[in-house]
């Protein structure tokens, strides 16, 4: 049995379809990544996963338990932490912690061992109330108490949003380590780097999954030639890339501008046609592919 | 659940009250604010009404009367005037009323004594503008003015209760009615909102614990603050307005209790229905202090409604309990005495109670 499994899952807001047929397996122990932009339906999914709304297609199982059917026994096992922080902004540290503890029927104490690495960091400041935490230390509480109940499944939904790097960095650290004591794993977020983090990943976009495996093998599956170009009109080179023949797409990506390229494409031949339009100082370097190259692929097929 | 769990909850729905210093004054003091502004600031009892006299012949029975009016402390009297100042004096509001005694006034009198049929004796001119200040001022001049005739007069008239027609005994009922609503009701409805709309209910729904539990240990704080309330307004009302109590203290506070119950259960009903803490407060405003004020009686007579509307008022609860309050409180009456309004408000309690449950949603849909 996996610890999440969902089938053809669908869920219409009116006209709007939030999440369109989705299927996917997490194993147990596993760390996976829900990986999209905005409105790609994350948090639909993990609504409708943390039992919080009702499909109207498809069907899925945490744990074994249906996510409609056995919706209460679910409630007892997962620990849900929502994109916004959700903790009492007015209760300080210690008395938010103590309310979940008491909302699952449970102590600190008995859980401290599970929750002390997080926890510990945070500690010092028990007694503050939880809104004037900075953006990390909100994180760091709000999977505490998501975490009190010794929950067998983890629903995080953007917890690294609004976070600095070098807490984002943390926390997944922190989940890495929760996955070493056999917590199954689903998190989402909006940044493309963190999915090399997750044991697998599923790339969604408007509310379909686009691919799910594991990010080498995401990275792997991009299989045109890949540069890196620039000069000093970067926005000129962007137009007149595009319309170059050997180029099949061209976007911006970091400093750089990535070219997708077709068999056609020679680095000189290119550097000769963009001087002709007067880019006189155009580099092209090879690049290495990344998760975000090929969701950028993926979402303009 | 364990007990230990709801008294946690309970604890945290103190912790999130006391946090909020300001909003705990205010409603602390909305009672005593309330209590003294209408006990003394507005009020339609007859305070300095100012009374001018037209007497052709001043005899010992007028002055009498005239020393009787001058004596009295609700009434000013402004001196002896001409038949032809009565408009000039009430146009300039110099006098609020007037009181014009025939020339034949001793004569006519003795005749009426005798069971003889005469032309009235006495007259009353009223400034009318402010309906409720005549019509109060008029019995009440009535009444002095005939005190000692009252064997003389053709009738008796006899205000029981409330002979002074104090208009505190008339507000108190309606006040406590008002506050009710207002702290139970409509605190319980936003804070149960405020949940919804900053995501808190989202982690309490995924948890094993029925949320109906967490919203009732949210009620508990309330209740208590309504008891301290309730203690407030029953201590000001004796000591400082002077409210008799006379059918007992134990029976209007079991009769509050009741009705603030209701309050919580309207309070469920209204965080059931609403999604944000404005419509809450919409909700509250316009289903439940709105129609309390007009329908309930504590402002304008329920007789004065229109035929379409005179079904209304027997769905408002405050009108059941400021009724029955009245009861308890200016007339003096014993607990047996209000056991119909007892029973309307405990089946409302019931209804409600039953409607929110069944609405109660533990998703977010």
């Amino acid at each position: 049995m996996a610890a999440i499994e969902v089938h053809n899952l669908c869920k219409r807001y009116g006209k709007v379809t939030a999440l369109d047929h989705v299927s996917f397996v997490v194993e147990k122990g596993e760390l996976f990544g829900l990986i999209g932009p905005d409105g790609a339906g994350k948090t639909t999914l993990f609504r409708l996963l943390a039992t919080l709304l009702n499909p109207d297609e498809g069907s899925a199982t945490v744990e074994g338990c249906d996510i409609v059917k056995e919706y209460r026994s679910i409630r007892e096992i997962v620990g849900y932490m929502p994109g916004r922080f959700s903790l009492y902004q007015d209760l300080s540290v210690e008395e938010n912690l103590n309310f979940f503890a008491a909302l699952f029927g449970t102590k600190v104490e008995d859980a401290y061992e599970l929750i002390e690495p997080i926890y510990k960091q945070i500690e010092p400041f028990k007694s503050r109330r939880a809104g004037k935490l900075s953006g990390g230390m909100k994180q760091k509480l709000a999977l505490s108490c998501a975490l009190i109940h010794r929950p067998k499944v983890l629903f995080l939904d953007e917890p690294t949003t609004g976070v600095d790097a070098v807490s984002r960095s943390e926390f997944w650290d922190m989940l890495s380590d929760l996955k070493q004591r056999g917590i199954s794993i689903l998190v989402s977020t909006p940044y493309m780097d963190e999915a090399s983090r997750c044991d697998r990943v599923a790339l969604c976009n408007e509310g379909k999954i686009l691919t799910i495996d594991t990010p080498d093998a995401i990275v792997r599956s991009f299989d045109r030639p890949l540069y890196a170009v620039s000069c000093s009109n970067m926005f000129g080179l962007l137009c007149k890339a595009r319309a170059d023949r050997g180029v099949v797409d061209c976007y911006p990506f970091g400093s750089t501008h990535h070219v997708v390229a077709n068999d056609e494409f020679a680095a000189g031949q290119f550097v000769d046609n963009m001087k002709a339009q007067g880019l006189s100082d155009v580099v092209v370097e090879p690049a290495q592919p990344t998760i975000e190259d090929v969701f950028i692929n993926l979402m303009k097929r | 659940m364990k007990e230990h769990n709801f008294l946690s909850f309970v604890k945290k729905e103190t912790l999130h009250i006391l946090r909020d210093v300001r909003t705990m004054m205010i409603v602390l003091l909305i009672p005593v604010v309330l209590m003294i502004l209408f006990g003394f600031a507005i009020s339609t009892e007859v305070n300095n009404l100012n009374v001018a006299v037209v007497s052709p012949c001043r005899t010992d029975g007028v002055r009498q009367c005239v020393e009787r009016l001058a004596n009295n402390p609700y009434f000013t009297f402004v001196g002896y005037i001409t038949q032809d100042d009565i408009d000039h004096m009430l146009r300039s509001a110099k006098a609020d009323a007037v009181v014009v005694f025939d020339s034949d006034y001793e004569r006519l009198l003795a005749l009426r004594a005798g069971g003889v049929e005469t032309k009235p004796a006495m007259q009353f001119i009223f400034d009318a503008s402010n309906t409720n200040v005549a019509s109060a001022g008029a019995v009440y001049l009535q009444n002095v003015m005939l005190a000692d005739h009252s064997k003389q007069s053709l009738f008796e008239m006899h205000l029981l209760y409330n002979p002074q027609m104090k208009s505190a005994y008339n507000f108190v009922p309606g006040i406590m009615g008002l506050i009710f609503i207002l702290i139970c009701a409509m605190m319980t409805s936003v804070s149960i909102v405020r949940e919804k709309e900053m995501g808190t209910m989202e982690v309490l729904l995924v948890s094993p614990v029925r949320p109906i539990k967490i919203i009732l240990a949210k009620m508990i704080p309330y209740f208590v603050i309504s008891c301290i309330n309730l203690t407030t307004i029953l201590l000001i009302a004796r000591y400082v307005l002077d409210v008799p109590m006379s059918g007992g203290v134990g029976s209007i506070v079991l009769l509050s209790v009741i009705y603030l119950l209701l309050a919580l259960a309207l309070g469920l009903l209204v965080s059931v229905i609403s999604s944000s803490q404005v419509m809450a407060l919409l909700v509250s405003a316009m289903v439940m202090m709105l129609p309390m004020m007009m329908l309930s009686g504590m402002v304008f007579p329920l007789e004065n409604l229109p035929a379409v509307l005179k079904p209304l008022p027997y769905i408002v609860p405050a009108r059941w309990y400021i009724e029955a309050v009245r009861k308890l409180m200016i007339m003096g009456l014993p607990l047996t005495a209000v056991l119909k309004e007892m029973g309307i408000l405990c089946l409302m309690i019931v209804v409600l109670l039953g409607v929110s449950l069944k609405k109660f949603n533990d998703k977010l849909e």
